[in-house]
């Protein structure tokens, strides 16, 4: 009951200046902790989704739930955790190859991942992987043996299955 | 038709009659086109009087109220206002001016960022960058402060916009997609809360603000009286219940009634109507009403659950769903435990000694008896706010005006202006501290000028009170910035220097004639200062974060 987890929310809200503050201010005043935070317009331009990873218990989540959907301009909250959804990250990873034979284990192990080298230098690879969290942070621990020079992550991202409501 | 134009035009269709605020550089369109408006404008003499003065009209009145600051330091001068307003759901708008549309950003004179800084302390608010807008936002702003949790609802306007030309449209209706707050309660949820109320001995129901901003206290009347369930207040809730009846338990919490709490601790089912289990009401939140299975009634679904595990939840209109509790409520027996509660009151009443110097519970205790609970209280924050709380005799909801969430010194003068002028033919008074007064003393320059006959109490200890309480009992009277003696001004000295009338009383005999003159006053402002014990202390008291069980101090 009380144990602590990540859950995957997604918000939408207007789009319009000030919301994303006001979401923050939200956490931030009220002590909830955002592992990751996205947010792009929707298929309707009016419309903005975020989809925000939060930590903790049922009543924790429950009161986040609640706060959120008190400002006016939230339209809806789902805790995608709950259901059957599709996550997804996007990772660049800028590696160092600088005077080292790595750069084949490199490029093999970008193969197995099916990611993507998108940018090369003479000191170092760029790569471009989308998954999970665990795949993603399963590449990141592997390019960190070879020198990980510059990281950036999205954050993640999730829409729930229609499969399941299809029935 | 100008921007500020249609702002008054706006405020015309929400029928707004009064604003309360203060002029400045970027509102000079709009004071200029409020001018021969027909809307009273009330000048304060500072921006948070101005707030608090809207918030005690809304909270007497249950209209809107409506203040107005330029932008910068009289925006943010509201925000205290504002934030008091916020926490104790008042139903507000708040008008600012903001720097011109080009210039934001720039840090331009008297730029601050003001829907940056208020975002945490409103219900809602806007940055109104379009002429155009002007219409639908006023719409909203009035919809959103007082439907749902009523709250206070901020615009701030660039001067250009004010300046700007458009036809004038105001929507009739208004739709907002992402705002729908739900009125009725799920009949199920009643249903169930009703047989939990059939088989329980030791019902209690328990009244916060809420029963007052929803009108619910004819329901709640009728359903205490209809099924014989006790009632405990909340502070916000004083009021929603009179006094003097019967099944009255008094105020609960930090410095409730030792029967009220002891009530709350042995209940088998609480009812919660429009409160939000603060921690100055619940004490220690682990062992709060151990045996009571709750229901929790409550327009804004974020409030149950939050500080107590709720039984049934009802999220909905307090006067709508007790309006159906009145009408399905099962029959219940509870005379035993009435006869247990009454035995409390005869032993653990509300008192304390009432020596040869003038005690301040004394104070209270009198005007309530001149004014025949009738009047509406209201109070700055600490002694004052619980001696009000406590020997005031109440009998109508919305005449105990006090800030109950944020805890605002400087609150009450200014809020009795606004209660004042929200019912003319009330007698309103101020019960404030020495210390409180002097946060917004400036408003007296209002009320002689508006000829406001609001009466105020200064109960001098010559200590800030409160804290100066704390001190002696938990950090062994040192009286750390707490002492105010020989440093205070002199207060009916004060009043007649603005052109008030100031009286000052020392001793019993002389309060209730020194007393009935300053209610008798009705042309302007008066101060009466009461020279109390400067040691009396507010009890009985639960320590911050015991239990309510733990209560100290009281006689008997």
């Amino acid at each position: 009951m009380d144990s602590i987890e990540r859950h995957i929310i997604s918000v939408t809200v207007e789009n319009k200046s000030g919301v994303l503050a006001r979401i923050s201010g939200l956490f931030s005043a009220r002590g909830y902790n955002i592992d990751s935070l996205a947010v792009a317009e929707t298929e309707d331009p009016t419309v903005s989704r975020m989809s925000i990873v939060v930590k903790g218990n049922e009543k924790i989540l429950e009161q986040i739930y609640k706060q959120l959907n008190k400002l006016i301009d939230v339209i809806k909250v789902q805790d995608l955790t709950t259901e059957a959804h599709i996550e997804r990250e996007l990772v660049l990873l800028k590696v160092n190859t600088a005077g080292s034979s790595a750069r084949n284990e490199i490029v093999q192990l970008v193969n197995i991942f099916r990611a993507k080298i998108v940018d090369v230098s003479r000191k170092s690879l760029t790569i471009e992987l989308v998954g999970s969290k665990a795949k993603v942070d399963a590449m990141i621990d592997l390019m960190k043996g070879f020198g990980i020079k510059e990281m950036t992550r999205t954050g993640r991202i999730a829409i729930c299955r229609d499969t399941s409501k299809e029935k | 038709m100008t921007g500020s134009k249609i702002i008054v035009e706006c405020l015309k269709k929400e029928k707004v009659e009064v604003i309360f605020g203060y002029p400045g550089g970027v509102v000079l369109p709009l004071c200029d086109a409020l001018y021969d408006s027909g809307i009273k404008f009330i000048l304060t003499r500072h921006e948070q009087g101005a707030a608090h003065a809207a918030d005690g009209y809304a909270r007497t009145s249950g209209k809107v109220g409506v203040c107005l600051a330029t932008s910068g330091p009289g925006s943010t001068n509201l925000v205290t206002g504002i934030a008091t307003a916020y926490m104790d759901s008042i139903p507000m708008v708040a008008i600012t001016g903001q720097v011109a549309t080009h210039l934001i950003g720039n840090d331009a004179f008297q730029e601050v960022d003001t829907t940056g800084i208020t975002r945490p302390i409103t219900k809602h608010n806007y940055l109104l960058k379009n002429v155009e807008q002007i219409g639908t936002v006023f719409k909203e702003a009035f919809y959103i402060a007082k439907t749902g949790k009523p709250g206070p609802v901020l615009i701030d306007i660039p001067v250009d916009v004010q300046r700007a030309e458009t036809d004038f449209n105001y929507p009739e209706k208004i739709e907002i997609r992402s705002y729908k707050p739900v009125y009725n309660g799920h009949p199920l949820q009643i249903e169930r809360a009703l047989s939990l109320i059939a088989c329980s001995k030791k019902p209690i129901i328990l009244a916060g603000g809420g029963v007052i901003s929803a009108n619910a206290s004819d329901e709640l009347r009728s359903l205490a009286e209809k099924a014989k369930i006790p009632v405990a207040l909340t502070m916000m809730g004083l009021g929603s219940f009179p006094t003097e009846h019967d099944l009255h338990l008094g105020m609960i919490g930090m410095h409730g009634t030792r029967y009220g709490n002891n009530a709350i601790m042995e209940a088998d089912v609480l009812i919660a109507a429009g409160c939000r289990f603060d921690d100055r009401v619940t004490g220690k939140i682990s062992e709060f009403a151990p045996h009571a299975k709750i229901i929790h009634i409550d327009i804004n679904p974020a409030s149950i659950g939050k500080n107590v595990a709720v039984e049934i939840p009802i999220v909905g209109d307090v006067k709508n769903i007790l309006a159906q509790f009145v009408k399905n409520i099962p029959k219940t027996s509870t005379a035993e435990w009435i006869e247990r509660i009454s035995e409390w009151k005869k032993k653990y009443p509300l008192n304390y000694k009432n020596t040869d110097g003038l005690k301040p519970q004394f104070v209270i205790e009198t005007i309530s008896e001149l004014t025949k609970g009738e009047a509406i209280i209201t109070t700055e924050v600490g002694q004052n706010q619980m001696w009000a709380a406590q020997y005031y005799k109440f009998k109508h909801p919305r005449t105990f005006i006090s800030s109950g969430g944020l805890g605002t010194m400087g609150f009450g003068f200014p809020a009795a202006i606004g209660a004042q002028v929200a019912c003319p033919d009330k007698t309103v008074i101020d019960i404030a501290g020495d210390g409180s007064i002097q946060m917004n003393i400036q408003e007296l320059s209002t009320a002689v000028a508006e000829k406001i006959p609001v009466k105020v109490i200064i109960l001098n200890n010559c200590h800030l009170g409160m804290v100066r309480q704390w001190q002696e009992l938990f950090y062994q009277k040192r009286y750390a910035f707490t002492c105010l003696k020989g440093k205070q001004p002199n207060f009916v000295k004060i009043a007649e220097a603005y052109g008030a009338t100031g009286y000052r009383a020392t001793k019993r005999e002389e309060l209730k004639k020194i007393l009935t003159r300053a209610l008798n006053h009705k042309t302007g402002p008066v101060f009466v200062e009461c020279v109390v014990e400067p040691e009396e202390n507010v009890f009985p008291m639960v320590p911050a974060g015991a239990s309510l069980k733990e209560m100290i101090g009281g006689l008997a």
